[in-house]
């Protein structure tokens, strides 16, 4: 028999008993977080590259104030500050922004590998004080449910965006002319962008609590039922679908950009 | 073949760790090899165990740093190479080797609002309810209060707030009450201050551990913080509330 003093109980930042590789995960979030954060940085401020023929790259989506033809309201507002750098996505980037970081999944994720609180289960954290969500900042978390209102109004204007993807100028056509009907990869592309949201977005904790969680008889509204019950088998996947969703718009700006700036083909299926 | 396991031994006062070797047969649970140990090298051996079945939540530990139910944790699932390490819940004090006294979890159960059902629906004083009403609340019910989800719980394990916060165990005892359909009592002050719901940071550690697999945090922890945000965060159910002059409670 063997004998191994323990000493102290309490012990430093990262200290923990587990055997398997704890870090692996929190640390492939911040990666891959991290690399979405940075991308999406770098091009919410290019302004340019952001559409390429009938398609709109969901991080300008609704293009609000803007020079292409997707603009709802003409061209760079007057009253946008000077000394700021323009780009349309700083009018939208807010909202699908706030949404995933109120996001009760990503606030998991993130508080374990962003702020190590801790960096994984059983694993000891750097700071002694705790306040969780009981006090500001992070008691604004509570609010969630007004970003997913906004969020869903965003899923329409995505749908309107692939709708408009499957219309394109005919060869030797204008810009303002008649279009005709046609599907590229684009148009798939974004529509899977939909999808993804949308599992996503109906997957959501808040919209859950709010199509019938909040009561405790459902049974005398067959639809309510249905549709907590349709809400719930999205939520089941809800950290599958954030990823998905992450990936693919990063994804979807990268194709639309790169067929922009000549790098990709757009291949036209139909 | 033989198994090293290495045990916590002593009390609050202080132990160490012991390392013991015994024999292991296919088929045997961390339990086995520590009943065996106690057989073999340490009769006064202090684990807690009753029904060996995953059912009676008593013989919680640490099994190489995860809080398991040593009698649902199959030596084939450990890695036998290195000797396995067992420890008490760090959530509790520890009364002696592998033995917490988690009395602390049966105070704060007595001070959480009762079940209070409404009137009777039938003259013969039961009620009715349908089954998809009461759903959600039979997964609540599967819990053992084995206090796994207690113990790996970074507010209770890592900051000791045992004061300001009740743990996901009875968050999930406080959800099946509030959920319940035939329940008429608020406890919805009581979850945010008292039961301190607020300081659960979503980790989802509970859901992970638990040995019923009841999803702890999606189920019934973040439904709490929905209910608890209709109340006191969304301004404008606030609003509707000011306006309208009531504070009735939607069951």
């Amino acid at each position: 028999m063997a004998e191994i003093h323990l000493t102290d109980n309490r012990r430093g930042f990262g200290y923990t008993n587990r055997k398997d590789a704890w870090w692996v995960r929190p640390l492939v979030i911040f990666v891959c977080l991290s690399i979405f954060l940075i991308y999406v940085t770098w091009a919410a401020f290019q302004g340019r590259h952001y559409t390429f023929g009938p398609y709109l790259s969901p991080l300008y989506s609704p293009e609000l104030f803007g020079d292409s033809s997707h603009s709802w309201f003409g061209n760079k507002p007057g009253w946008w500050p000077r000394q700021f750098p323009w780009s349309p996505a700083l009018l939208i980037l807010w909202a699908p922004g706030l949404f995933r970081l109120t996001c009760y999944y990503y606030r998991g994720a993130y508080y374990k590998s962003f702020w190590a609180d801790p960096p994984a289960c059983t694993v000891t954290e750097p700071r002694k004080k705790y306040w969780g969500e009981n006090s500001f900042p992070l008691i604004v978390q509570n609010i969630h449910r007004y970003f997913l209102y906004i969020a869903l109004f965003f899923l329409l204007f995505l749908l309107y965006d692939v709708w408009k993807a499957l219309w394109f100028i005919p060869p030797g056509g204008t810009n303002t002319g008649e279009r005709s009907f046609g599907i590229g990869v684009g148009t798939i592309v974004l529509a899977i962008n939909v999808v993804f949201l949308t599992g996503y977005t109906f997957g959501c904790h808040s919209l859950r609590h709010l199509v019938g969680g909040y009561l405790n008889r459902i049974s005398g509204a067959p639809l309510r039922a249905r549709t907590y019950r349709c809400v719930s088998c999205f939520n089941r996947k809800h950290m599958l679908w954030a990823w998905m969703s992450l990936f693919w718009v990063m994804f979807s700006d990268i194709y639309i950009r790169l067929c922009s700036m000549g790098v990709w083909h757009d291949w036209r299926i139909l | 073949m033989k198994a090293d396991f290495q045990i916590w031994r002593g009390d609050a006062s202080g132990g160490k760790l012991v390392t013991y070797s015994t024999e292991i047969a296919e088929g045997m649970v961390v339990l086995d090899a520590v009943h065996q140990i106690q057989a073999e090298h340490a009769n006064d051996l202090a684990v807690r165990w009753n029904c060996k079945a995953g059912k009676c939540g008593s013989c919680s530990a640490e099994i190489n740093g995860i809080p398991k139910l040593m009698c649902m944790t199959r030596l084939n699932e450990l890695p036998l190479n290195k000797p396995v390490l067992l420890l008490p819940m760090k959530a509790f004090p520890l009364i002696k080797d592998l033995v917490t006294d988690v009395s602390w979890n049966f105070r704060v159960k007595k001070k959480i609002k009762k079940f209070t059902p409404r009137a009777a629906d039938a003259a013969d004083g039961t009620w009715r309810i349908f089954q998809q009403d009461i759903d959600r609340v039979q997964e609540f019910r599967k819990c053992i209060e084995c206090f796994l989800c207690q113990d790996v719980c970074h507010v209770l394990r890592e900051h000791q707030l045992h004061d300001a916060f009740i743990g996901p165990r009875f968050l999930v005892h406080v959800a099946a009450l509030e959920m319940h359909p035939l329940d008429t009592e608020d406890r919805l002050e009581d979850v945010k201050k008292a039961n301190g719901i607020g300081y659960c940071n979503i980790t989802k550690c509970c859901t992970t551990v638990c040995p019923e697999e009841i999803t702890i945090t999606d189920n019934a922890i973040i439904p709490l913080k929905e209910r608890v945000a209709d109340r006191f965060y969304d301004p404008l159910k606030m609003l509707f509330r000011f306006l309208f002059r009531s504070k009735k409670i939607i069951k």
